[in-house]
């Protein structure tokens, strides 16, 4: 069972406890955005097999939403951190490179 | 190839099985196709056979990482069914559900397709409403459905539990004709059709890159060298994410694990096949004996081709209050699957934006029933550039906002 820790109340959440919250980091488009950037922030996805990074909420716990580096190939958890920011922190990154060297998420690698 | 038949079991009973044949050849890759077909699972090898059969195109390579027909083809619960809500769905599934009546006759081989009937439970006032319309738009589309009340679903069923303690059964959505088939051979039948064609199958190879020229196809990069081509047909289910990266583009596509259980061996005890949407469980029993079982899908990307445990719970605890005689079972085998799960929840059979390059994917967690329609509408679209069948299942439809929202017309466990 997938086991990730959530960074604001601390707890090791067993996935039951959590929700999966789709791809982090999306740049929103709105009405006036051009179609490519409008049909690419609804429905293009990153796929990746290998690291990914993905927002979760401790639905069974404190509520909180999160973010989240995982390896979808091994479901190894790199680290988890907290909502507030648009691309992941410098401490997670050297944990995934140092792991999975020659990563490449969007243009984190 | 020689064809099978009660004479030939008997010919060859009378001296030792010395004389059958290999299904397929196992050749190695030539320099150059008209037509490659990445992924040998049910969509590819049937995408082949009817380029063949329809099309007179035989000089197509299908290549794949693994073994033929170990991917999805090899992990699903085999249920054949039709009863779509959108008239482009209903009429590939449909396309696909006849095509399978005549298969093990026209492929020369038995993939046991058992139109047993398949039953989707209405546990709540909206499912009830739901199928009714469903049942309603079958009858237009011409797929032929029908609601059925909760006494025929005992009829139909004599083991289910109509009032169970959290959704007691109020109806179903019948189809008479929906039913299974055995997976395996649906892949064999249609390897040995392809090969005795001239198709080359080419199994433990792996893709490594789309080479291209002027914005045209050009061939593809394997573990067993480099193989030119002049259209290309990427056919790979929950890898399809991977493949398009190679050739330079996007989908609308997540892969997640989706996973299936059998039981023990038990004597025959249901003949139909039965889905329960609203507490997430189907199951039907196969010509073994086994109940084999499947659920939801997990809800986060993954590519590891095994599911979670808390989904077997959640799965069986469903079943057991449809059907309680199940209880005492031993489970046997569990297994997972990766599916290519698109927002609308329908598929995409598509040209690409890389010319001579087409795209099949996004099956989710429904491919193995549309594998024949599937083979058809592709291989049409592959052939001739345009196909009726799978004309609404562009990639632009995401852009131009024409969905085919089957999310909740499908019913199953998403």
């Amino acid at each position: 069972m997938l086991v990730i820790t959530c960074p604001y109340c601390g707890v090791a959440a067993e996935e039951t406890e959590l929700h999966g919250g789709g791809e982090a980091h999306l740049k929103r488009f709105g009405p006036d955005s051009s179609d490519d950037d409008f049909t690419g922030y609804l429905f293009h996805r990153e796929n990746p097999k290998g690291v990914h990074f993905e927002r979760w909420r401790h639905v069974n716990g404190c509520g909180k939403w999160f973010h989240a580096a995982r390896c979808t190939n091994t479901l190894e958890v790199f680290g988890t951190y907290k909502a507030q920011t648009t691309e992941p922190p410098k401490d997670i990154l050297d944990t995934i490179r140092a792991k999975r060297p020659g990563f490449k998420w969007r243009d984190i690698a | 190839m020689k064809r099978y038949s009660a004479f030939a079991v008997a010919r060859e009973a009378l001296r030792y099985h010395t004389g059958w044949e290999r299904a397929w050849r196992k050749p190695e890759p030539k320099k150059n196709y008209d037509v490659i077909i990445v992924g040998a699972g049910g969509h590819g090898l049937a995408t082949a056979y009817y380029l063949g059969k329809n099309f007179g195109i035989t000089n197509v390579a299908v290549i794949e990482k693994g073994w033929l027909g170990g991917g999805n083809t090899g992990r699903n619960t085999t249920i054949i069914r039709s009863n779509y809500l959108q008239d482009p769905s209903a009429a590939i599934y449909e396309k696909a559900r006849s095509l399978y009546e005549t298969l093990s006759q026209d492929l020369n081989y038995n993939v046991m397709f058992s139109p047993r009937g398949v039953m989707m439970l209405a546990q709540t006032e909206h499912e009830i409403r739901g199928y009714r319309r469903t049942a309603h738009a079958n009858s237009l589309q011409g797929v032929e459905t029908q609601f059925i009340g909760p006494a025929r679903v005992k009829e139909l069923c004599p083991i289910i539990e109509l009032n169970g303690p959290r959704y007691p059964v109020l109806g179903a959505l019948w189809q008479p004709r929906g039913g299974t088939a055995r997976h395996d051979a649906v892949a064999w039948g249609y390897a040995r059709a392809c090969s005795d064609m001239g198709m080359d199958i080419i199994q433990q190879c792996e893709v490594t890159a789309i080479r291209q020229e002027g914005g045209r196809v050009k061939g593809v990069t394997t573990t067993k060298g480099e193989i030119d081509c002049d259209k290309l047909g990427i056919v790979v289910a929950g890898h399809s994410g991977v493949l398009a990266e190679m050739a330079g583009f996007r989908l609308p596509i997540e892969s997640v694990a989706l996973q299936a259980l059998v039981s023990e061996p038990i004597k025959p005890c249901m003949d139909v096949v039965v889905m329960a949407n609203t507490v997430h469980g189907y199951m039907s029993q196969s010509d073994k004996g086994e109940m084999v079982i499947g659920g939801g899908a997990d809800g986060y990307n993954n590519y590891t081709q095994r599911g979670s445990f808390h989904h077997v719970e959640e799965t069986v605890r469903a079943l057991i209050e449809t059907f309680p005689m199940i209880s005492r079972l031993k489970m046997l085998r569990w297994w997972g699957g990766i599916v290519d799960m698109t927002g609308d929840r329908s598929p995409i059979l598509s040209k690409t934006p890389l010319d001579g390059c087409f795209i099949n994917c996004g099956w989710g967690t429904g491919g193995f029933k549309a594998i024949p329609g599937s083979g058809w509408g592709m291989a049409e679209l592959i052939a001739k550039g345009y196909s009726p069948l799978t004309a609404e299942f562009g990639l632009n439809r995401f852009r131009e906002g024409r969905f085919i929202d089957e999310s909740v017309a499908a019913g199953v466990a998403h």
